[in-house]
């Protein structure tokens, strides 16, 4: 019985692998422009995002306080941006680019562009 | 060093004794020595006025306007319940310092119904510093158009009113990567000289928005560079230090400093570390009157010490 159980589990959970690696490949080629980046309890996540030059990122805000998306080395600035706002920049030159909350500063991450 | 230990109270201390106080509690601190008097405003401001004589000063904080979450639905309703606990207050203090965030995202509008609704108090001389919720487009376009001429736009200023030296100071224009505030080296070189040739024994008031003593650094409750700052005033007799930013109060003795955090009108937050960060926090709506609030201060005396009155809405 177990046997039976755990060869139609492995079975599905191929089948399950398969359509998802399908569906993810699909999903990348399709989505290719939006990357998303959430703030919540105080953290952007991810931390890291890789993405393509000449797409764009976007932020939204999943917190009840206010954050800010901030580059450091002042490319884009989002200003306040209220629980349930988004922002969204286009990242036209590779490089790594590292922002932060100017409201809460330990809130830091960056966009890796290639 | 005795009388540190009785200042230097714990806070769960310090909430008993808060929750003493039903309308308000009164702490008079009075030569190092802080000690709790149970006043119940609503009951009797005779006692009061007795008690405290003439306030020289309002300390009114992080009132927020903008901010129409769940903790607090309508902070511009609490904001004008305190105006008029202001104004009933039997003794009328003779100026008031908002110690920032006055607005919740620094648009024009709300910054415009801030400064509506603080014209209602019957106090006229409003002194201000921002928060980092006022100056969210990095320059503080908004704040400086209504608040910068006192500053000339730099943000920190003095003034003097009736032989006390006040000294306004912004730590959230210049934060630290661990996400403590900062002063600059620009501003820290004028403080320097605006001290430089005073008296000693003049009493000091010094107002900025994020505390100037670390509170928690995990949430940014701190000022990097104040110990700087710190060592300019240590040689007064007696300095006040009123900050905002964290929406509880938290007190400290150092000294002749006395460092101060206010409560908000708006909304409390979370004590240290309880929670992923310094968000807001909602209570029960029958307890939300009893976490908001002002400060008043008075300074008086030969030599001079600064009594501190926190009073709650409800």
């Amino acid at each position: 019985m177990l046997t039976k159980n755990f060869g139609r589990n492995l079975i599905n959970a191929f089948a399950v692998t398969a359509m998802l690696a399908t569906t993810s490949a699909a999903s990348t080629a399709v989505a290719q422009d939006a990357n998303a980046v959430v703030m919540k309890n105080f953290d952007f996540a991810p931390m890291s995002i890789t993405v393509k030059v000449g797409s764009s990122v976007t932020w939204k805000n999943l917190d009840g306080e206010p954050h800010t998306v901030t580059s450091v080395d002042g490319l884009f600035r989002s200003g306040a941006l209220d629980q349930n706002d988004s922002f969204t920049f286009k990242f036209d030159k590779p490089g790594t680019y590292k922002y932060l909350c100017s409201i809460h500063p330990r809130m830091m991450a960056s966009v890796v562009v290639q | 060093m005795s009388s540190d230990s009785e200042v230097n109270q714990s806070r769960r201390g310090a909430l008993k004794c808060l929750a003493f106080g039903g309308a308000g509690t009164l702490f008079l601190l009075s030569g190092g020595v802080l000690a709790p008097i149970d006043l119940a405003l609503a009951a009797s401001k005779k006692s009061a006025h007795a008690m405290t004589g003439t306030p020289l000063f309002l300390q009114i904080s992080d009132t927020h306007i903008g901010f129409n979450k769940e903790a607090n639905p309508d902070v511009a309703g609490t904001l004008k319940q305190t105006i008029d606990f202001v104004n009933a207050m039997p003794a009328k203090p003779a100026l008031t310092i908002h110690t920032g965030d006055i607005t919740h995202l620094s648009k024009a509008e709300e910054f415009d119904t801030a400064s509506q609704l603080l014209s209602g108090l019957n106090i006229t001389e409003l002194h201000t510093v921002p928060g980092e919720h006022d100056i969210t487009d990095g320059i503080g376009t908004e704040y400086f158009n209504r608040f910068g001429q006192a500053s000339a736009n730099k943000g920190y200023y003095s003034f003097d009113h009736n032989g006390v030296h006040f000294i306004a100071l912004v730590n959230v224009m210049n934060f630290k990567p661990n996400g403590l505030g900062a002063f600059g080296d620009d501003q820290l070189a004028w403080l320097e000289q605006d001290l430089k040739g005073r008296s000693s024994s003049t009493p000091i008031v010094v107002f900025a928005h994020m505390p100037m003593w670390t509170i928690y650094e995990p949430w940014g409750w701190g000022t990097g560079d104040a110990d700087q700052a710190t060592s300019y005033l240590s040689r007064f007799g007696s300095v006040t230090v009123l900050n905002g930013h964290i929406h509880q109060i938290v007190q400290k003795v150092e000294g002749n400093i006395t460092f101060h955090t206010a409560r908000s009108t708006a909304y409390p937050q979370p004590t240290a570390g309880d929670g992923p960060g310094p968000g807001p926090l909602k209570v029960p709506s029958d307890q939300l009157a009893k976490m908001l609030g002002v400060t008043s201060v008075k300074i008086s005396g030969h030599p001079s010490s600064a009594v501190l009155t926190d009073t709650t809405l409800g």
